[in-house]
């Protein structure tokens, strides 16, 4: 009779063990490091527009023994967009474009993973989700790779004693910059109405 | 010198004077004019020199100059900027029209004339 608890309880233990780790983590995608950033790049006259926003925020819940699972929302500051030119950043904010002062958040907001394929820690699918920008929401796909790297958040610190995981979001996408209100069918001739956008963010364990 | 005669004849007497007899007014150069001129020689080369000395960029003038860097742990490939001024094609554009703009200025100033002594 003993024996029966005995195993009873180590069954209840193990299960709740299990339950736990296979809990899905929640990882924030506010660089400590100030890596995270999406670039943009239009092709123009002269020379193409190319440039960054590096203002990443938002949370990721991945499950690594689910990562079909996996939902979160990603926020990029409009006002970190930058290009190498300070004339036309100023322009690229201003009211015209981006309209970061009335705008100021870009937003991609998880709704579901599609074709997802796992092989070891690297997962490949389609992201669908609902993306803002200036102020106008569309449903998008975006092809996306995700990275989990068990226990790597302490040595990216330089503190390896400190426990933790990281998750690498890596995807590209294109836009039309019509269907979000920026200069619809103005300016086609000097800057293209294409925007392609690539992002390469890592998310640390969030707090609490 | 005739009131009637062109800037570019006036400067064809300036800068032909041996070609005049001994009897001839001489021009001499109006100071303006050889300012303008040095100004517009100035501005060519050191448009030149500068442009091509900050890399020869031949996109619009940069600000901030981007490097990519890469992260080691995640190998996330990520772009920082410096600081620091790159000319661009219009800042070589400008600095050419500039120089022509003083060249062709110094066309309006005319050779003086003097009697010979």
């Amino acid at each position: 009779m003993k024996k029966s608890h005995l195993l009873a309880s180590l069954l209840l233990a193990g299960s709740m063990l299990s339950a736990a780790t296979a809990a899905p983590l929640a990882f924030d995608f506010t660089d400590p490091k100030g890596v995270n950033a999406v670039r943009f790049h239009l092709d123009s006259l002269l020379e193409p527009i190319s440039g960054n926003a590096n203002g990443v925020s938002g949370t990721v819940s991945y499950d690594p023994a689910n990562p079909r699972a996996t939902t979160g929302k990603i926020v990029v500051a409009a006002g970190s967009a930058v290009v190498s030119n300070s004339v036309m950043t100023d322009h690229m904010l201003g009211e015209q474009w981006l309209d970061a002062a009335n705008h100021p958040e870009i937003v991609f907001e998880l709704t579901g993973l599609s074709d997802v394929k796992t092989e070891g820690n690297n997962t490949t699918a389609t992201a669908t989700g609902k993306f803002t920008l200036k102020g106008i929401t569309r449903e998008i796909s975006v092809p996306v790779r995700l990275s989990y790297l068990p226990g790597a958040f302490g040595k990216r610190i330089n503190k390896p004693e400190v426990p933790g995981d990281l998750l690498v979001i890596r995807g590209e996408f294109s836009i039309q910059r019509a269907d979000y209100g920026i200069k619809p069918g103005q300016n086609e001739d000097k800057v293209n109405p294409e925007i392609a956008l690539s992002l390469a963010i890592v998310g640390s364990p969030a707090k609490g | 010198m005739p009131a009637n005669e062109s800037p570019a004849a006036a400067d064809a007497a300036d800068s032909a004077p041996a070609a005049h007899s001994s009897a001839a007014p001489r021009a001499t150069t109006h100071p303006i004019r050889l300012a303008l001129r040095l100004i517009a020689a100035f501005v060519f080369v050191f448009g030149l020199v500068y442009w091509a000395g900050k890399g020869a960029h031949t996109g619009w003038s940069m600000n901030r100059v981007p490097v990519t860097q890469v992260d080691e742990i995640t190998e996330i490939e990520f772009t920082t900027y410096e600081e620091r001024f790159v000319p661009g094609i219009e800042w070589l554009g400008g600095a050419m029209a500039l120089g022509v703009l003083s060249f062709g200025l110094s066309f309006f100033f005319r050779p003086k004339e003097n009697p010979e002594v």
